[in-house]
């Protein structure tokens, strides 16, 4: 059996390597991915189009935000997921709660990542905000930001950190994100002045908004946008601690 | 792209992977797949794709390590019933 998956794996590589020749040069003006017309179009035209200087935000947020808006269900899903497998059959309360509790054992680990937690949630907050300008946007800071509770979590006791996130709302909290950002992708649709505008077209937010151009407003929608995946994120990825931390059986999930 | 800085990152990956696999320890496998997140995410931004370097060293270095060590620690070798 050894030999067969061995063979495989030998085979399969060999396969990879070979098919590996194919790829183009790094950096290869002429290759397709660089020569296509659409990158052409992104590079070009984001900043015009959106005030951002960012090109990844602007695709991530703009161009392709419908494709990013259903990564944020994704995300959700997979916290929903998650929470059906562990959280579902395990309802009643715990008898020993030693996983809940605040179990301080060494005060050093302990005082110190309390220390930590509000300086990464600054800085995740930061990357969020500045994700215009820099590597960085929902995705990042929510990742750091869930990042900051499990830290707690981990050195506190995850019972003190539940008492800060409680653990009934992580879900509804990561649905309210989606609705965020699927609510400023409804707006345009509703906002006509002229033709219909599509879905997450956010030109039209400029009526609501304070600018006087539309490319303002996309800059700012999407901004809007990226606060929805920030919170999804975050809260789906200490849902996802907690959950598999505590088997599930924290008191009531949900 | 720095060749040399390329090699030891990639010899350093293939090393780890091999690692996290040859291991009998699952905690310590899970570390060192964080070890590997890392490397991933030092090619990367030396590739230039910054974006993508840092959604690696945050999800992949970071969290999924964490998850993977709260995996390990309610998972026994032997099922109870």
């Amino acid at each position: 059996m050894k030999l067969i998956g061995g063979l495989a794996v030998i085979v399969t590589g060999a396969l990879l390597l070979r098919a590996s020749q194919d790829f183009p040069d790094w950096s290869d003006p002429l290759s397709p991915a660089n020569d296509s017309q659409t990158s052409n179009y992104f590079l070009e035209n984001a900043y015009v189009d959106a005030k951002t200087p960012n090109v990844v935000t602007v695709v991530l947020g703009d161009y392709r935000a419908f494709d990013t808006m259903f990564e944020t269900v994704v995300i959700l899903t997979a916290g929903l997921a998650i929470f059906a497998v562990l959280g579902w059959t395990q309802r009643e309360e715990v008898k020993d709660s030693a996983v809940l509790e605040a179990v301080e054992e060494n005060p050093i680990i302990g005082i110190t990542c309390r220390l930590l937690v509000p300086i990464i949630q600054l800085f995740a907050l930061y990357v969020l905000a500045h994700g215009h300008y820099s590597p960085g946007g929902g995705f990042q800071g929510g990742v750091m930001f869930g990042a900051s509770f499990i830290i707690l979590a981990l050195g506190t006791g995850l019972g003190s950190a539940l008492k800060r996130f409680r653990d009934t709302r992580a879900l509804v909290i990561g649905a309210i994100g989606v609705l965020l950002y699927a609510g400023i992708g409804f707006l345009p649709m509703f906002l006509g002045d002229g033709p219909v505008r599509n879905f997450l077209d956010y030109g039209a937010l400029k009526q609501i908004l304070p600018v006087d151009k539309e490319s303002m407003a996309r800059s700012h929608a999407i901004l809007g946008i990226e606060t929805g995946v920030f919170i999804t994120v975050s809260a789906v990825m200490f849902a996802v601690y907690f959950l598999l931390a505590s088997h599930g059986r924290t008191k009531n999930s949900l | 792209m720095i060749l040399e800085f390329d090699l030891v990152i990639l010899v350093f990956l293939v090393l780890t992977a091999i690692i996290a696999l040859q291991v009998k320890d699952l905690l310590a496998a899970s570390m060192i797949l964080g070890v590997y997140s890392l490397l991933i995410c030092l090619l990367w931004a030396e590739m230039g794709a910054v974006d993508v370097a840092f959604t690696e060293a945050a999800v992949g270095a970071g969290v999924s390590t964490v998850v993977m060590i709260a995996t390990v620690f309610q998972t026994r070798r032997r099922s109870k019933d």
